[in-house]
């Protein structure tokens, strides 16, 4: 196994655990570290329960893991709910003025700091906090200027006064550990790399300024709302225009209309927003605009859990809008993916004319990754398909008989017709939601046809070969055969990578087939891929099996086992290998001919 | 409209604006009116039919745009201002007009409606009020009168209706004025202010349903419309006065200007991305200076 090590902080919302993890991430990706965040919060402002944890190692940190290494419990409930979790080796840091510890594991270290001898409570309110960031730094072996450096930056903007106050309070918290708390065996390493920490919904809204997006609009929504805030603060710089609209029906409706006027326009929600859109992607479709939407799945249905996360929309996605239209869906796979997708989808979208739509969720977008600055291109190629933008019109009008043969929606072999956009002379055209022919008049209303209706609906559904040729199939990672395949979507990947590494060890033979394109499919190419596989487990966090029942109806495939997961938390790999080793031994829940497992969530967020 | 509309460098005539169909309206349908209005105003103004998009929700009169042989979109019900704000914020040299019918605008669509007035998205909005569902063959709409008998409400309508002009002027429109289908030169005249306004232009126009609307027919407005711009006293710039003279429904019924103001920043005028240009014609990338600082914020 890779060496980790993961620090969980926990408290109310608002007592401050965010700033000790923004401390601890900095201080980890300049010591050349990766890391990976994940933060179970709840739908409050103050109060509640929250628990940031903060795994890092030098090599890659796909999810959370399974142990927390170091706890630091800002307030007693904190305390009463995550330190009968820690095992031995681990330790927790407190405030033993205001915390006191309950029953704890063998070889778990309790670190009490007697705060108020330390530093003037009555002056600094977060005392407890950077005490603990001093104390914990030390026992993780990283030398104090690190954390002074840091500590400097984030009080700059407070003074020389708070920076000096805080750089002593940390040293105390320091100094303390170093008097009475016992190290960790291993110190954290350095290696030489340096990488960039951001979110799934940061890398998607900087995924869109590559891609060349120039209209980004949005309705806030939980736990799409990092994609508007990183749009709207970077938007001048990066020459976008950035709209929050009053609803998310007025969001699709806007972005399709400059997308119409031809820049790439982009927007993201939640499952709740995202259903508010439905008709509007039909028009994307039937007017063939192309138009990217994300949606940042949250646990369902209707308002549900909104700071939770799940997978439970791709069934909405599959069909959302009414009638048959050309579409594409993707789910990144982590958060390096979610920069790297949204150029690529675009360019499909824009060939294909048609609606691209990302499939993400909480997971991804609120979490945290250390990404490899390279991986942030900057420079993706950007293809606008058959798109028609001369505008050298300056007064020349153009009357009906100048417009020639341009027929915007003319029958092609691959369904693409050239697209003008409005202001181009010679090219005037309406658009209409309602079926056309070649040359977009209804033949809808006063006269319908049924002969032109057949060659339009083929028209449009004949790009749908065009999109399965350009999007690759999925692959197989780990072994041809193995005892065990599990198969899992988007976001999932790194835990079910880990899971798979730890059963390899455990010597059961693992691989994965992660899907990326939900649609196009590709359902003979995974098909010929799990006939050598011996026991099939599909793994999705969500009830009903989303992606099992979407892959069986494509491919009549049956899988082995489900892993299901719909209590809002993700998955830790230790739910995907305990599950799995219970399959093997036929001791779950069998549904007909398959076994269902749904991991308990152990930790109370 | 001032900034970016572009004039024609040679005069065209109402034939080149004639669109590929001829209207399917019912024969003496308000909308006729209306269309050779906006046709009239457009050669009037010698805008050039490429740069002028006419967009339309779902209804009679919101299948307008497939009417002119300017560029077009026939989108969803009640979304045309979403699709026309976007539009207009991706090329704003282009001329956009929106036309739809009550029903469209402030029923389904009247969200929208709200907000777009108070963004002062600069394009023409048409309401081809004739205070009736037609093309679900006859339901109450929002500014069906009280009493007004309809398939939906076969014993009367018993809700109040909206009142547009009251509602725009609410909603902050800088511009916002009534016409009538029957009063042509009148109503030519508002359409080429409105086009030339920059901002929010609204303009209702009573425009009769001679097929499922027998209340307020051509017979029954035309004694009862009384032009605005009649009394010299009259002053537009007046809100007050325009939100007064809104309320007047019955005997007598102002069409005109109600109310114009020009000091109130167009949408995309308020907007500094749009400094260099419509985003249509910038360059998608972002500078790559530009974006080495974007990822050394998070490092």
């Amino acid at each position: 196994m890779k060496q980790t090590f993961a620090i969980g902080i926990g408290g109310a919302a608002g007592q401050g655990v965010a700033t000790p993890g923004d401390i601890f991430a900095k201080i980890f990706s300049r010591r050349g570290l990766h890391l990976n965040a994940y933060n179970a919060y709840q739908s409050i402002i103050r109060g509640g329960h929250t628990l940031l944890t903060i795994r890092t190692g030098t090599e890659k940190v796909t999810n959370m893991g399974d142990r927390i290494d170091l706890l630091i419990p800002l307030n007693q409930d904190t305390m009463d709910r995550h330190l009968k979790l820690l095992s031995a080796g681990a330790a927790c840091i407190y405030n033993a003025d205001t915390i006191k510890p309950g029953p704890a594991a063998d070889g778990v270290q309790l670190c009490p700091l007697p705060v108020s001898e330390l530093a003037d409570i009555s002056r600094n309110k977060v005392a407890q906090n950077t005490l603990a960031i001093g104390a914990g730094l030390h026992m993780m072996g990283i030398g104090f200027p690190a954390l002074e450096e840091v500590l400097r930056e984030q009080f700059k903007k407070k003074g020389e006064a708070v920076v000096a106050e805080n750089v002593a309070v940390a040293r105390a918290g320091y100094d303390y550990a170093a008097a009475h708390f016992r190290a960790f065996p291993n110190p954290l390493s350095r290696t030489e790399n340096r990488y960039a920490i951001l979110s799934g919904n940061t890398a998607m809204a900087m995924g869109g300024a590559a891609a060349g997006v120039k209209f980004y609009c949005a309705y806030p929504m939980s736990p799409s709302t990092g994609v508007l805030h990183w749009m709207a603060a970077h938007a001048r710089k990066a020459g976008i225009m950035v709209r929050q609209v009053e609803d998310e029906i007025g969001v699709i409706n806007m972005a399709i209309g400059a997308a119409h006027a031809g820049v790439r326009a982009m927007c993201a929600t939640s499952g709740g927003g995202f259903a508010l859109m439905s008709e509007g992607l039909g028009m994307s479709a039937m007017i063939e605009t192309p138009v990217v939407v994300i949606n940042c799945q949250r646990a369902g249905p209707s308002t549900g859990v909104p700071t939770k996360t799940e997978q439970g929309d791709l069934w909405q996605m599959l069909g959302a809008a009414f009638g048959d239209y050309p579409r594409i869906i993707a789910a990144p796979l982590d958060i390096g993916d979610c920069f790297k997708l949204i150029p690529e989808i675009f360019n499909l979208a824009d060939r294909f004319q048609c609606p691209g739509l990302v499939l993400c969720d909480l997971l991804l977008s609120e979490g945290r990754l250390s990404v490899h600055p390279q991986d942030l291109d900057f420079s993706p190629s950007i293809d606008r398909g058959e798109l028609i933008t001369s505008t050298n019109g300056n007064g020349t009008p153009s009357a009906a008989a100048t417009n020639g043969d341009y027929k915007r929606y003319k029958i092609t072999d691959n369904g693409i017709s050239p697209r003008a956009i409005p202001g181009v002379p010679g090219h005037i055209h309406t658009v209409a939601t309602d079926e056309h022919m070649e040359d977009g008049v209804l033949i809808s209303d006063e006269f319908t046809n049924p002969v032109k209706r057949r060659a339009m609906m083929e028209k449009r559904m004949r790009k749908v070969t065009g999109i399965e040729a350009a999007v690759p199939p999925p692959v197989l990672s780990g072994a041809r055969t193995a005892d065990v395949t599990l198969i899992g979507w988007g976001s999932t990947m790194g835990v079910i990578e880990e899971a798979s590494e730890i059963l390899n060890e455990q010597g059961i033979s693992t691989n994965q087939l992660q899907i990326r394109w939900l649609v196009p499919l590709h359902g003979e190419a995974i098909l010929e891929i799990l006939k050598d596989s011996r026991h099939t487990i599909i793994v999705e966090n969500n009830y009903s099996g989303q992606f099992a029942r979407y892959l069986r109806s494509e491919t009549s495939f049956v899988p082995d086992g489900h892993i299901r997961k719909y209590d809002g938390e993700p998955f830790m790999p230790h739910h995907i290998v305990e599950a799995v080793k219970e399959q093997l031994a036929g001791k779950t829940q069998w549904v007909g001919k398959t076994q269902v497992s749904v991991p308990m969530h152990e930790i109370m967020v | 409209m001032a900034i970016g509309v572009q004039r024609a460098t040679q005069q065209l005539t109402m034939a080149d604006l004639k669109g590929r169909v001829d209207p399917d309206w019912c024969p003496g349908c308000g909308d006729f009116g209306v269309l050779a209005a906006v046709q009239k105003a457009l050669v009037e103004l010698r805008i050039p039919n490429h740069n002028v998009v006419t967009i339309s929700g779902i209804g009679c009169s919101s299948n307008f745009p497939g009417y002119m042989n300017t560029y077009g979109m026939h989108t969803l019900h009640g979304r045309a201002l979403a699709v026309a704000t976007g539009l207009k914020l991706a090329n704003h040299e282009l001329t956009v007009l929106v036309t739809g019918g009550d029903g469209d605008g402030f029923g389904i669509g009247g969200n929208h409606f709200v907000h777009s007035m108070r963004r002062n998205v600069d394009l023409l909005y048409i309401v081809m009020d004739n205070q009736i569902y037609g093309l679900t063959t006859g339901q109450t709409s929002p500014t069906s009168r009280v009493g007004m008998k309809t398939k939906s409400m076969p014993f009367g309508n018993i809700e109040a209706p909206v009142n547009p002009i009251s509602l725009a002027l609410a909603a902050g429109a800088t511009f916002v004025a009534r016409g009538f289908s029957g009063e042509q030169k009148h109503l030519t005249e508002l359409i080429k202010q409105g086009i030339e306004h920059p901002g929010f232009s609204f303009l209702d126009v009573f425009s009769p349903c001679v097929t499922y609307n027998h209340d307020n027919t051509y017979q029954w407005f035309r004694p009862r419309v009384k032009k605005l711009e009649d009394d010299s006293a009259y002053d537009p710039a007046d809100w007050k006065a325009a939100m007064e003279n809104s309320l007047v429904w019955g005997e007598e019924i102002p069409i005109g200007k109600f109310f114009e103001r020009t000091d109130v920043p167009t949408l995309h005028g308020a907007e500094p991305v749009l400094n260099e240009g419509p985003l249509v014609r910038c360059d998608p990338r972002v500078p790559l200076d530009v974006a080495r600082s974007f990822i050394e914020e998070l490092m």
